[in-house]
């Protein structure tokens, strides 16, 4: 099916990238910026995953990235906080800077970037041999954190910010597998806040979750961004169009068209924005 | 109403019927050497099972009583000189294959491993004896434990590799999200998760060498008295049970029965150690 429609889109895609229209987002970008992407590309051995990328994200904002599968969203979402260089033979060009600091310098550990850029999964994850309270805390015990007060301090702030609070406070020694889908997932949310990074990142969230689990993390990354910088891959239009403030259409690997939310989907510059929008490819 | 009239055919019900007996049959086969063994192990060998057997030494041929308790001891010495050697050797390993390291490399380690693994284990003993006892000049419990500890290597690496392999990736991967290094992440995250995995193949590995008997012929040697000092010869359940079996007298016999009966039984309660520690809560996490 896929197949079969995206054949003119690709042409046209092509024919605008030649001509060089690449869309330009400055204009409509407030001053503060968490992160500045130039020109990345990234490769997995031969196949070129991302390319020429450059985009700006805001800070205290909601960043949503669409696009059809293999479209290389997740992977530039991984680029943020250098996860993709877990997969073997990976190779990247270009710059991506953190608050102005590169975040691929030979200078910096890995480790700290993802200290720094948190990350929530597709599949809620907490650690099977932990319980409910140890899930939130192994980040900062892992980091060499001992004060148990300090912990514990830690533990109800974050399960709080993580709206979780209330439903688990009377359980934090059950284990982290006990919970429902979505507490699962707010529980990966609030061991992320626990290291207090300064921007999470989300890949597909909520794709596993029933509505009102989703509704409720939704709500979740709406209080959030008041503190952090969100970018959040989706694949469903609806909730970019109900989260987010900016939204950032891939296609093939290329970024097709960055700019508020409210512009994309209403007016969207892109022939191929609008009709991927109003599904009529991917 | 031609699928119903296919299903009831005489024919099919028949052959299906076949199939289950014949699968029945072939449990049962599976099943009769074990019961054959505990029977035999049991008729010959329970009357000599008593409290002088576990805390007496030999008894001289003739002499009526006497028991093994020096190579129950002596063998629980060799395990322990075995495990010392083989578990962290085989973990880190093991390890290393899941974790670290070039497929290409990899799979030749693999390979070399499963190699190891079907050495007759003989073959551990006379190079043990190679190396270490006439170098030494002399048999050892440092020599039978490390006889042992080479067998239990490449087992443990390769259950040890297998059950972190079944460790998700997502954990890994949302553990390394949190800013924590790989290998702390590798010691607190993946190898916690499939902890009960690799103590399963510890312990099946323990379970293992200490029935072993050949690479103990020339590297423990085996001891009628107290082994006061590990440079010296050291006694073992199955050495002792190989050397009474062989030897000309009644009582060595029944004396050989009663050890093979405490060996077998060891072994299995260590595999029913196995079975609940891989039960309930976390079994389907490795």
């Amino acid at each position: 099916m896929e197949d079969l429609v995206m054949e003119t889109p690709e042409q046209t895609v092509m024919e605008r990238l030649q001509q060089g229209s690449a869309p330009p987002p400055e204009a409509e970008m407030p001053p503060a910026r968490t992160f500045e992407v130039k020109n990345l590309s990234i490769w997995y051995g031969e196949k070129r995953a991302i390319d020429t990328v450059t985009l700006d994200v805001a800070s205290n904002a909601v960043t949503a990235i669409i696009g059809p599968s293999g479209c290389g969203k997740s992977t530039f979402l991984r680029a943020l906080n250098r996860m993709h260089e877990l997969t073997p033979r990976t190779r990247m060009e270009g710059t991506v800077l953190l608050h102005g600091e590169d975040l691929y310098s030979s200078a910096i550990d890995p480790a700290i970037v993802r200290r720094r850029v948190g990350m929530i999964f597709q599949k809620s994850n907490p650690f099977p041999t932990m319980t409910i309270g140890e899930n939130v805390v192994i980040g900062l015990r892992l980091n060499g954190v001992r004060n148990q007060k300090f912990l514990n301090e830690r533990l109800e702030k974050s399960l709080r910010m993580a709206a979780l609070w209330d439903e688990v406070k009377d359980d934090l020694n059950k284990p982290g597998t006990s919970l429902s889908g979505g507490q699962q997932q707010r529980l990966c949310i609030a061991r992320a806040l626990a290291v207090e990074p300064e921007v999470i990142l989300m890949d597909e969230p909520c794709s596993a979750l029933d509505p009102i689990a989703t509704a409720k993390i939704e709500e979740l990354i709406y209080e959030l961004k008041a503190k952090y910088t969100i970018v959040t891959v989706t694949h469903n239009m609806q909730q970019a169009g109900r989260i987010s403030d900016y939204t950032a259409f891939f296609y093939l690997g290329r970024l097709i068209e960055f700019g508020p939310t409210t512009k994309i989907f209403t007016n969207p510059t892109e022939k191929q924005t609008e009709d991927y929008i109003t599904g009529r490819f991917g | 109403m031609d699928t119903r009239r296919s299903d009831n055919h005489p024919w099919r019900r028949f052959k299906s019927a076949l199939a289950s007996v014949i699968a029945f049959i072939s449990a049962a086969f599976v099943i009769t050497p074990l019961g054959l063994v505990f029977f035999y192990l049991l008729v010959n060998g329970a009357s000599s099972v008593n409290w002088a057997f576990f805390t007496k030494l030999p008894a001289p041929v003739g002499a009526p009583g006497g028991g093994m308790a020096n190579a129950i001891v002596g063998s629980l010495e060799l395990l322990a000189i075995a495990g010392i050697i083989g578990i962290p050797v085989g973990v880190l390993g093991g390890v290393y294959l899941a974790e670290y390291g070039s497929a290409r490399i990899n799979s030749i380690l693999r390979f070399l491993a499963d190699v190891l693994n079907g050495v007759p284990s003989i073959t551990w003993g006379v190079v043990v004896y190679g190396l270490v006892v006439l170098r030494f000049k002399g048999f050892s419990a440092y020599a039978g434990g490390l006889a042992l500890g080479l067998i239990m290597i490449p087992l443990i690496v390769r259950t040890t590799e297998e059950v972190i392999l079944l460790v998700p990736n997502g954990y890994r991967e949302a553990s390394l999200a949190l800013g924590v290094g790989r290998w702390k992440t590798i010691v607190h995250i993946v190898m916690k998760t499939a902890s009960k995995g690799i103590i399963t193949g510890i312990l099946l590995a323990l379970a293992r060498v200490g029935g072993e008997t050949a690479p103990l012929l020339f590297t423990a040697f085996g001891n009628r008295f107290w082994n006061h000092s590990l440079n010296q010869p050291i006694a073992a359940l199955p050495l002792q049970v190989f050397t009474y079996a062989i030897s000309p007298y009644d009582d060595w016999h029944r004396q050989a029965w009663a050890g093979a009966l405490v060996l077998v039984t060891g072994i299995f309660c260590v595999n029913v150690l196995v079975r609940v520690l891989t039960r309930g809560r976390g079994a389907s996490v490795v």
